[in-house]
């Protein structure tokens, strides 16, 4: 990467919003896996693997799937946060190999959160 | 009248703000100002109502009224209606007829209360993507600090926000950047501390591992304040997570030109690495963890020469905390009177704390300075954890804290108000403790861990704190004499008066704090030989009152010894020669018919015998 003046910096940080907009890129909705060492202490990278492995195995190509640090609530880890075009962020706790095939079918394939799954939905307050 | 008052609610969650809450905020306190109408229209920032796409959403009281897609041209019309007693129907959001069974966050106690600051990434960014960190306006406030302002206006700027160290001892960081800056030196340092030694502390570590980009950018702007050229994060080794999303932050800012020389064209230079610590709890201390990063045994030395004069290799330094240099970013782009908006008027801004121990949402999470503290453990925390518990104290500061009883729960979570119950804010650790745990325990276990932790240079606190240590298992194993009570608060004073830093001097706190809020449970060990809880082995024994139990079973089937007897639906009875008092019973048990009674080794005759030797 070349050296960076202020406007870069603007510039850049333009091109990189709309570059996390899964809707500007064209996708349908995105899944964050939350995997700081909490997360992974309590299996987030299995269940990230049984996830991409059931959306590979239904051919899901228009979700961006990708991790984050940790979402705070560490005693119902592993967690994701599942956002899709139109839709609230929902995120799931406590993590299965048995939630995420629902979670697959029902939210990310058939569109509809699971409500008897889901924890919270929405976004936390900032500024 | 305040009935009639209209409140307008713009949401402040991450989606709304990118949505550009902000700016409608603004234009409706614009309107309401010109306007003249502060007295009939208040306007603040709400919670999300979980309608996050159609954002930024904004609620009206009364009526609960819900617009969505607002644009800051739309603050008149709005306001105008409402003040007319009616509603604008353009811009109405109508809920689904069936709503959504998901609690929105606005809606959880859990989130309710917390306002991201610090945390303001948390779980939205790809940590090892300084894209996404610049997506989400990283590096901006570095490169106002850098190109639009003056070392001493940053320096002003951070005084005037008010914002204190959050590594424990909340010394004011604005003021501290002045001494350095103020220091004349061919070579000036700037350090992050990330040694994070507090049992049940993992704030920083989060910090590090969901946001490096936060730290280096809070770390540049330092840099231009005191005229720093060098700088070194010192990481505990046990943290390799951290470690490695710091590196790649680190490499790929350097890479960027956002640090090494002449950093965005502003002739600044500043070169960043990392110093991996071995967990000694001392190098966390400043002048310790200068020397430890000269590749020298890790010991406190005096102050003066204060660090800001002579610090790493003699030369001026600055030392502050993850937390710290993370909250720095956007007050330079927002301002410090923006940071000053939350918080009290001596402790500016949110804290971070890690939620941890009895409680039931064990976890990260950050809320604005002078919350009370049941606030944080019943609505942020949720409570206890376990059913039918009480809660009995929280310990903030770990080590060199102190606990805080249920009466004090009212307390005002600020630097000052924390200190005065005799505990410190510390740097956010918070182990809450139910009516199952043992007070005298606790205080012996955090006088283990400064024991074992002393770095010795200090006889009061390397050889007092074993002497507290020893007094401390005396009276949990059925050693304690009358007396010792006072002995204790003895050394405690001559150690804190003594040492030269703050581990020493902050050592008796968890003693001090729990004599002075659970004498009579120090006094029933020492002279009943009783510990109610039933921790201390020695003290205790298990037994079945025969009133209430309805001889289920659960109990016995469940003691490893097979140490419970008696017929079904009949009152059982633990046969105490075979109790190992491992509490299985005392937790399975629905009716709380096990009761923790005197210890069989020292009740009735042989207590007698025991404390005639006194
Ligand atoms: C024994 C001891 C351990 C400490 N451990 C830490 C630590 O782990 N992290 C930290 O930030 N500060 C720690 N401190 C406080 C530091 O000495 C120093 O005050 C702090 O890093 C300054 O940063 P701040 O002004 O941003 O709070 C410790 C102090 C003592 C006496």
């Amino acid at each position: 990467m070349s050296k960076l003046t202020a406007e870069d910096l603007v510039r850049l940080r333009d091109k990189a919003r709309a570059a996390m907009d899964f809707e500007k890129q064209g996708y349908r909705g995105k899944v964050v896996m939350h995997t700081g060492t909490c997360g992974i202490a309590a299996g987030a990278e299995k269940v990230m693997a049984v996830l991409t492995a059931e959306l590979k195995e239904r051919n899901v190509t228009d979700l961006v799937v990708t991790t984050s640090g940790c979402a705070g609530i560490c005693s119902r880890e592993p967690l994701m946060t599942v956002q899709l075009k139109g839709q609230s962020p929902v995120k799931y706790t406590e993590l299965t190999e048995a939630k995420v095939k629902s979670i697959v079918e029902e939210h990310l394939v058939g569109g509809q959160p699971v409500e008897k799954l889901a924890f919270v939905m929405g976004c936390e307050a900032a500024y | 009248m305040a009935n009639d008052l209209i409140q307008i609610s713009v949401c402040s969650g991450t989606g709304c703000l990118d949505a550009g809450s902000l700016l409608v905020r603004t234009a409706f306190e614009d309107h309401v100002r010109s306007q003249g109408l502060e007295k009939t229209v208040a306007v603040n920032f709400g919670g999300c109502a979980g309608t996050c796409p159609q954002g930024p959403v904004v609620t009206v009281e009364p009526g609960g009224v819900l617009y969505h897609g607002v644009q800051p041209g739309d603050a008149a019309a709005i306001v105008g209606e409402h003040l007319k007693g009616g509603v604008l129907d353009r811009l109405r959001y109508e809920p689904p007829e069936e709503p959504s069974k998901i609690p929105s966050t606005g809606a959880l106690p859990l989130y309710r209360h917390q306002v991201l600051r610090v945390l303001r990434n948390k779980g939205l960014i790809d940590p090892e993507s300084m894209e996404e960190y610049i997506a989400r306006d990283g590096y901006q406030g570095a490169a106002k600090a850098l190109t639009q302002m003056t070392a001493e206006e940053v320096v002003a700027t951070v005084k005037n926000s008010g914002l204190r160290g959050r590594g424990g001892a909340g010394f004011p960081t604005g003021l501290k950047w002045e001494f350095a800056s103020k220091s004349v030196a061919d070579q000036k340092y700037l350090l992050c501390n990330g040694d994070e030694g507090d049992p049940g502390a993992f704030m920083d570590r989060s910090v590090m591992e969901a946001d490096p980009h936060s730290v280096v950018e809070g770390m540049i702007i330092g840099s231009r304040a005191i005229g720093a050229t060098k700088g070194v994060i010192y990481v505990r080794a046990e943290y390799p997570l951290a470690v490695k999303r710091l590196q790649k932050a680190i490499d790929d800012a350097t890479a960027a030109g956002l640090l090494g020389k002449n950093i965005l064209g502003s002739g600044h230079d500043f070169e960043l690495s990392i110093y991996l610590g071995a967990g000694a709890f001392v190098c966390g201390e400043e002048t310790a963890l200068m020397r430890s990063i000269e590749g020298k045994r890790g010991m406190p030395r005096p102050r003066p020469p204060f660090p800001a004069h002579k610090g790493l290799w003699d030369k001026p330094t600055v030392l502050n905390n993850v937390e710290t240099y993370a909250n720095v970013p956007p007050i330079l782009l927002h301002g410090a009177d923006w940071y000053r908006s939350l918080g009290t008027q001596k402790s500016a801004g949110t804290k971070v704390f890690a939620l941890t121990g009895a409680i039931k949402n064990v976890g990260l999470v950050e809320v604005p300075m002078g919350i009370p503290l049941r606030t944080i453990i019943y609505e942020v925390g949720g409570g206890i954890g376990k059913k039918n518990k009480k809660f009995k104290a929280v310990q903030m500061g770990g080590p060199s804290g102190g606990c805080i009883p249920e009466h004090l729960l009212d307390t005002a979570v600020d630097f000052d108000s924390i200190n005065a119950t005799g505990a410190i804010m510390g740097s956010g650790g918070m182990v809450v403790m139910d009516e199952d745990n043992c007070m005298v325990s606790l205080a012996k276990f955090f006088l283990g861990f400064t024991a074992d932790e002393s770095c010795g240079k200090c006889p009061p606190c390397r050889v007092g704190t074993r002497v507290m240590l020893d007094l401390l298992t005396d009276i949990t194993e059925g050693r304690g004499k009358p007396g010792d009570i006072e002995t204790l608060i003895d050394i405690c004073d001559d150690i804190k008066n003594t040492s030269l830093c703050g581990l020493g001097q902050t050592a008796p706190n968890p003693v001090l704090t729990t004599i002075r809020y659970f004498r009579d449970e120090y006094e029933s060990h020492i002279h009943d030989k009783w510990c109610k809880t039933g921790i201390c082995r020695d003290l205790a024994s298990f037994e079945i009152d025969p009133e209430i139990c309805t001889g289920c079973g659960v109990c016995a089937r469940a003691c490893p010894q097979e140490a419970i007897v008696g017929e079904k639906k009949k009152p059982h009875r633990i046969i105490q020669e075979l109790c190992i008092q491992c509490r299985t019973c005392y937790d399975k048990c629905k009716f709380n018919s096990i009761q923790i009674k005197a210890s069989r080794k020292l009740t009735g005759v042989a207590a007698a015998a025991e404390g005639g030797k006194h």
